[in-house]
């Protein structure tokens, strides 16, 4: 049986190398399949996230040779085999150990964003309509599996270092989809432009790339949303008009 | 208290999947203090999995539908040995809980009207499920998430439950480690949720994660609580099978609600050949009316590929076992034919079943919109679990409950596919509910060290063994799950026989065995050989559990099929197989009389036959 060499980083928060292991493989085998034999008969001990297996979870998220991929669902042969194979951890967040990170500030970030608040039921039989032409940006967004693989590959966290001030492209499709559900009444506007750091994407596009979800995260999300917070904070016109208009009309136009 | 960083909670729910998430949210909704403990990353459990959607009658397709064609529906595919007043309480909450959902943030598909879309699936009259394409779970789990983030609910993520503690004969506590560090920790709690999910792991072809390994079963049954209907396993018809690295991940019965249909390697439709009686009166007996119904028609009656997943598990096992079977070993899904029917078939596909086309596109270079996908059985679920009063969730164990897939009586011998995610919010709320009550009506109670010491040590033995045995003389704890996995599959799978089960009872003592005699390496932050280890033995007692039961029941009914009982028994029918620790230590069996169901209900299944 053909075989291929494994480069895994191995190591924990203060240090760590890349360790050689040399595994069998057969054919549709993704890279998580061999992190897992290896793991069964070579390293016991290998940490790895791993749940669903069928990119359905977003656990498995890992660098293989250098980009932000779900193990899972990276075949090995869409990758040149006669070299080895690097699995490294993501490397936006602190490590754990071997290919775990520490990914809770994102639970953080998630808990301050404010929650969905609908209007009042306004059908007959005390609940809504909605329109299935309405909500299918939204389910765009909430297609987002959380494997945080498009906070990995912004430059604004990998290279800066912008935790404090950017909440990063995850909790901008989340906020996107909250801001873009019918029933939502809620005002998320400021906190986007101030703790959300919304000014801080300058449009580069990798999150969308990288998405297993294929969400068009900078379009359909980033984009519109710079767009409510220019209307909202920098158009003295619109600003003179909107305090003349009812909250939940405003940025309908742009959705 | 010995040296172990001890946490407070009224309530702590165990497994933050669907149920957990949502009796945690019930139970803060009582402004008690609540812990909620998972095993992976928090919205990362095997709720998301789910795809088809969850069943409730809304009756927003059909107005036909109402909680009476759904208890009945529920009754006929657990063909009657169902906890009767699950089944009523779960028809008729359903569908209040799925709106509630709705006003917490979920986006269902929606009718043309602006309601929440229902779709078709096995052994539901009407279309009842209401769905988000083929990622139902996801939505579920995250919308309780999302809601759950802000209640006030201390989430402890990345910790494994080792034991239940009790004072006397109610439970007062868990005791377990964070996977992280590997520290020990102590849950203290009035009452405790168990919400742990199933036992797929125990299967060599499972569309279950590594995380189903039966904690919850396991952890109650060594705490005193019984376990029911243990040999009720839900074999899903439709896994994948090629390539074999993706073997067992699941394809949604939602492929046949829309359309798709089953057929051997020489092309014949072969779900039409055998209808059981029970669903003669209901199933389709042409190509034409199946199709129809797929698309709407009220007047049609449904496809036979849409019957009960036990049936159709069985009929792919004899087409293949005939020789008729595909090249890879199962038989064939397609739902590519649907474009001799409509205009646009392809896309409309990958608008209902986005998910199906991306897995099967990317994990096995197959267009399902142009070709036909193979397919075969893969372990699902367990109908059977912790025994668990109705109206309460809280099992013969004071201050224990249990909800979702870990308790039983809900599905009788076979779940219809939907009811799981319906399952899930009604009796996770319930659970919530009473749970907060018992522990509000409760003092703390005690925690006795000798418990805490005693789990101690029995999960670092296996860091002990490292260091004093020879390195060939102790066990991988990988080799013992894969070679568990491989003889449940062999001989307590789809299709049982006695001197198999007997066979099985003999391999089980003696991996029972072999996991006293694992050995992990290493340190204990978050060392994977270490949690498997740890595993082995919910593992190893939920396998026994089933094997027992499957051996008691000597007929076949819904997910047990015994090729040396092939048929309904009449007096089995009316008991459930009960299983319980005994003093000594040993499993017992017993069989308990299904409590008579009342006129009323019985009226019901009568009226809806």
């Amino acid at each position: 049986m053909k075989t291929t060499v494994f480069k895994i980083w191995r190591g924990d928060e203060t240090a760590g190398n890349f360790t050689d292991y040399t595994t069998e493989i057969s054919e549709g085998m993704v890279v998580l399949d061999a992190i897992l034999d290896i793991q069964a008969a070579q390293a016991n001990d290998l940490a790895c996230r791993w749940n669903c297996k069928a990119g359905k979870c977003g656990s498995c998220s890992a660098e293989i040779n250098g980009m932000p991929k779900l193990m899972c669902m990276t075949r090995l042969d869409e990758l040149p085999l006669d070299k080895p194979v690097t699995v490294e951890p993501m490397r936006a967040f602190p490590r754990i150990r071997d290919l775990a990170t520490d990914v809770s500030w994102n639970y953080r970030v998630k808990k301050k964003i404010k929650k969905f608040k609908p209007r009042p039921p306004d059908a007959p039989d005390g609940t809504w309509r909605m329109a299935q032409a309405d909500i299918d940006r939204v389910q765009e967004f909430r297609k987002c599996i959380e494997c945080f693989l498009c906070q990995d590959v912004c430059h604004v966290l990998r290279d800066h270092q912008k935790y404090e001030e950017f909440i990063g492209p995850r909790f901008l499709v989340f906020t996107a989809a909250l801001e873009m559900h019918p029933l939502d009444t809620e005002d998320r506007l400021s906190e986007l432009k101030q703790a959300g750091g919304i000014g801080y994407c300058n449009i580069t596009k990798c999150c969308t790339k990288v998405c297993p979800e294929n969400i068009t995260i900078t379009d359909n999300a980033i984009i519109p949303l710079k767009e409510r917070v220019v209307d909202e904070f920098y158009d003295p016109l619109g600003t003179l008009l909107k305090l003349f208009r009812p909250k939940n009309l405003r940025g309908e136009d742009h959705v | 208290m010995a040296n172990y960083e001890t946490l407070e909670h009224d309530v702590v729910v165990i497994g933050a999947g669907g149920a957990g998430l949502r009796a945690a949210i019930e139970a803060s909704v009582a402004g008690l203090k609540v812990g909620l403990i998972c095993k992976s990353l928090l919205g990362k459990a095997h709720t998301v999995m789910a795809e088809g959607g969850m069943a409730a009658a809304l009756a927003n397709v059909d107005d036909r539908d109402n909680w009476k064609v759904h208890f009945a529906d529920t009754m006929r595919g657990g063909q009657y040995v169902n906890n009767w007043r699950m089944a009523e309480l779960h028809a008729k909450e359903a569908p209040d809980r799925v709106r509630g959902l709705e006003a917490w943030g979920a986006v269902f598909d929606r009718t043309a009207d602006g309601r929440i879309l229902q779709r078709n699936f096995g052994g539901h009259r009407y279309p009842r499920l209401a769905h988000v394409g083929d990622r139902t779970g996801l939505e579920l789990i995250r919308t309780l998430q999302d809601h759950g983030i802000h209640q006030g609910i201390e989430v402890h993520m990345e910790h494994t439950i080792v034991t239940l503690l009790k004072d006397g004969d109610r439970v007062v506590g868990a005791f377990g480690y964070d996977r992280e560090r590997g520290r020990f920790k102590v849950f203290k709690a009035k009452a405790i949720v168990l919400a742990t999910g199933g036992i797929g792991r125990a299967y060599r072809i499972t569309s279950n994660s590594w995380e189903y390994t039966g904690d919850g079963q396991s952890l109650a049954y060594h705490a005193g609580a019984e376990l029911i209907d243990m040999e009720f396993v839900q074999f899903h018809p439709t896994g994948m099978i090629w390539p074999p690295s993706v073997m067992g991940i699941l394809v949604t019965e939602g492929v046949r609600g829309e359309g798709g249909v089953l057929r051997n390697k020489e092309g014949k439709r072969f779900m039409f050949a055998e209808i059981p009686d029970a669903y003669k009166s209901q199933t389709a007996d042409n190509p034409e009316e199946g199709w129809r119904y797929t698309q709407g028609d009220k007047n049609a009656r449904r496809p036979p590929e849409l019957l009960t997943r036990d049936h159709v598990s069985r009929c792919i096992v004899d087409e293949v076992k005939a020789g008729r079977g595909s090249p890879h070993g199962g038989v064939f899904l397609d739902i590519s034919w649907i474009k001799e029917k409509i205009p646009n078939a392809a896309e409309h596909i990958k608008k209902k079943l986005p998910s199906m086309y991306h897995q099967f596109m990317q994990l096995a270079n197959l267009d399902i919109t142009k070709e036909p996908m193979e397919v075969g059985p893969t372990t699902h679920y367990i109908m059977g679990g912790v025994q668990v009063n109705a109206e309460t969730q809280m099992t013969n164990v004071p201050g224990l409950f249990a909800a979702g897939e870990v308790a039983a009586g809900l599905h009788g011998s076979n779940r219809l596919g939907g009811n799981s995610l319906s399952d899930l919010l009604v009796f996770g709320k319930r659970a919530g509910e009473f749970a907060a009550k018992f522990a509000n009506e409760s003092d703390a109670g005690q925690i006795h060290d000798a418990q805490l010491e005693e789990a101690a040590h029995e999960a670092l033995e296996p860091f002990d063994r490292a260091a004093t045995k020879a390195a060939g003389n102790a066990e991988n704890p990988y080799q013992v799950q894969t070679d568990l996995q491989e003889m449940m599959q062999s001989l307590v799978g789809i299709v049982r026989r006695e001197e198999e089960l007997v066979r099985a009872l003999d391999e089980l003592a003696k991996l029972w065995e072999r996991s006293r005699n694992v050995a992990v390496y290493g340190h204990r932050e978050y060392n994977p050989g270490w949690h498997t280890a740890i595993d082995l033995k919910h593992l190893l007692t939920f396998s026994e559990a089933i094997t027992r039961s499957a051996i008691e029941r000597k007929e076949s009914r819904g997910g047990h099929f015994r090729d040396d009982f092939p048929n309904r028994d009449a007096a089995d029918g009316k008991v459930n197989i009960i299983l319980r620790k005994d003093a000594d230590g040993s499993m017992r069996t017993r069989r308990e009389p299904i409590p008579e169901m009342p006129e009323q209900l019985k009226q019901v299944i009568e009226e809806m036959k």
